[in-house]
């Protein structure tokens, strides 16, 4: 990579019109460092999805900037063109499931996202078995995803989130089916693999098991973000 | 870049075969009701060829002898014979009956043919055993699919006739095969009255003051006679003799013998234009209906498909897939489905279904195609309510909320 992780200041979602309108992000202001991993937690109805819309570049801000590493992508308005590449380039999106893709063996569903920007099958292919070798899934390459059991198929899908080397990673609830002692061996990759790769990742979560394991944890309370030191315990 | 929807029916064949076979049992239904209209329309052309006419002369304003009923006085031929540009002439009777054999009965066409030689109008044009007929009386030629042999005894009415031959494909517009018989054989077939209404008509003809004339000897007999014999045919079919033209020789004949002449195009258009016309919309209507059934089964199948995938879609386009790739892998699985339902129609409606119809099917080739492209287009526009279903899922949905 990389770039300079994301930034984003005062940004505002409202859904709706006049009296029925709801501000679901009132201003919030939240910066990621290259090779830092931060969590995101807040209860349920406090915006949490909608920031990770907005920074997914899923749904549109009201206002706002989002700069990611040199370059403003938003600022009260889009400032990329096409979206759906910015997605594919240059977010990776870790999801509460892992959602492969169930047709698709591991190693496809890996490399289908360089494929889809252009690079060959083989190239692409050689990527995501780098990546397994990284996340010990090598030796299940070549499996379908209902062979794998829950923890591998999170790395393949940490792998996927990571294979085309974006500057910042989306993680949603990665570690909620998870145990204990998975669920920290996956924040574990995800620190690893954000020092290795000069990642920016956050971690939206409300797993207590893992909150020790943050150095940084923004709250989020009615559209807003507070900022909190973490203990950051265990993966220096 | 890979195949999407490869991966996919490779990773669920068995759903797809299975699929594509119910949808092949219906597509191979729809094939052999275009087989059986091509079926009826070459009954039809057969039973033109075989003839071996050029002009039908039939009763003056009647779509004689196929479409309509027509009578034709049974010497007219004579005189047509006479007329320039003419080489062969011969009277023929056309009476669809049952005929018996043993104890079975087979629905035919009894066609009556002058006495002759080969090449005779109205005579089978080819023997696949057996002899043509060459005594004036009770010897038939049959069609195979009659199922009679050579040596069977067949009645007709109240007569007996020997198969002295079997042909082959000649059958009536309507599909029933054909049995040849002497052509005065025939005349007293189609007007044969019971033995009952003959005595009752003698009766009255006795009892007339004008028939039964004591001083007029042998006037009763002569009227009685008359009374029982039959001198009508249905058509007279023409050979046109070579280097004339067949349409300027049915003008001559309408001319001068004020009779209706059909020449091969008229008679061909008078067989499938209207005498199978019903038929053919009904089959049309038909093709149209499974046509419907098949893109509504197609569409539903590949919606339900579809909807199967409704959160890997989500993912595709979170990650940054063009909608084009998402709608290529719903069409490019509908395409397939309907190429694997099509195979399965073709080879179901060839082996299966056509042998067993009891009426000639006839699977073009060209129907093939035409069927092929028809699938292929019908399974596009199926895949259309599913690509809308797809292309309305918001990536969002792949983010929990």
């Amino acid at each position: 990579m990389t770039g300079k992780g994301i930034r984003i200041e005062g940004l505002k979602k409202r859904y709706g019109r006049g009296d029925t309108a709801v501000d679901a992000l009132k201003g919030v202001d939240m910066q990621v460092a290259p090779g830092e991993v931060v969590g995101l937690v807040g209860p349920s109805g406090s915006g949490k999805s909608t920031l990770l819309k907005c920074l997914g570049a899923v749904i549109e801000p009201t206002a706002g900037r989002m700069i990611l590493g040199d370059e403003v992508i938003y600022d009260n308005g889009w400032k990329v063109k096409d979206l759906r590449a910015l997605r594919r380039d240059r977010i990776g999106f870790i999801f509460q499931a892992p959602y492969l893709i169930n047709f698709l063996d591991v190693t496809d569903n890996v490399a289908l996202l360089p494929m889809l920007a252009g690079k060959s099958n083989a190239e692409s292919r050689k990527q995501a078995v780098e990546l397994f070798k990284a996340l010990d899934v090598e030796h299940r390459a070549k499996a379908m995803p209902a062979q794998l059991s829950g923890g591998e198929q999170q790395r393949v899908a940490i792998a996927r989130g990571l294979v085309n080397r974006p500057p910042v990673i989306l993680a949603d609830e990665p570690t909620a089916p998870l145990d204990s002692e998975r669920a920290l061996a996956v924040i574990r990759i995800l620190n690893q693999m954000a020092r290795k790769f000069d990642t920016a990742i956050i971690v939206v979560t409300h797993d207590e098991k893992i909150m020790p394991t943050f150095k940084r944890i923004y709250h989020i309370r009615d559209g807003v973000t507070y900022e909190e030191a973490g203990e950051g315990r265990g993966f220096d | 870049m890979i195949s999407l929807a490869g991966r996919d029916i490779m990773n669920a064949w068995g759903k797809f075969v299975f699929t594509g076979l119910g949808l092949g049992l219906l597509i191979g239904v729809t094939l052999s009701m275009a087989g059986i209209y091509r079926g009826m329309v070459d009954d039809g052309k057969a039973l033109l060829d075989n003839s071996g006419a050029d002009l039908w002369v039939v009763q003056k304003d009647t779509l004689g002898p196929y479409a309509e009923a027509s009578s034709v006085y049974d010497d007219t031929w004579r005189g047509i014979h006479a007329m320039p540009g003419v080489a062969r002439v011969a009277n023929v009777t056309y009476l669809t009956m049952q005929v018996r054999q043993g104890d079975r009965d087979v629905r035919s066409m009894v066609t009556g043919v002058m006495a002759g030689e080969p090449g005779t109008p109205g005579w089978p044009p080819y023997l696949v055993a057996g002899r043509q007929i060459t005594r004036g009386h009770y010897e038939a030629v049959a069609d195979i699919a009659t199922g009679f042999n050579l040596g069977d005894r067949l009645q007709i009415r109240r007569n007996h006739y020997t198969v002295v031959g079997l042909t082959r494909r000649m059958v009536s517009s309507g599909g029933d095969p054909i049995v040849f018989i002497p052509l005065k054989d025939a005349q007293e077939t189609q007007f044969l009255k019971d033995n009952d209404a003959i005595l009752q008509q003698r009766r009255r003809t006795t009892a007339n003051p004008n028939f039964n004339r004591p001083q007029i000897p042998g006037l009763l007999e002569a009227v009685i006679a008359l009374q029982s014999s039959n001198a009508y045919v249905n058509a007279v079919l023409v050979q046109v003799a070579t280097g004339h033209d067949a349409e300027e020789v049915a003008q001559s004949i309408r001319r001068w013998k004020r009779l209706t002449v059909y020449t091969r195009s008229q008679m061909e258009e008078i067989l499938i234009g209207k005498l199978i016309a019903t038929s053919a919309k009904q089959i049309a209507m038909f093709l149209v209906i499974l046509s419907i059934v098949s893109a509504a089964i197609v569409a539903f199948i590949i919606y339900t498909l579809t909807l199967g995938k409704i959160r890997e879609i989500a993912v595709l386009k979170l990650i940054g897939t063009r909608n084009r790739t998402i709608a290529g892998l719903i069409m490019q699985q509908s395409i397939a489905l309907g190429i694997i339902g099509f195979v399965v129609g073709k080879i179901t409606a060839t082996l299966l279904m056509a042998p067993i119809f009891p009426k000639y099917v006839l699977l073009e080739p060209l129907d093939s195609v035409i069927g092929f492209v028809a699938v292929v287009v019908i399974c596009i526009l199926a895949s259309i309510f599913a690509i809308r279903a797809a292309l309305k899922v918001d990536p969002a949905e792949a983010i929990g909320s």
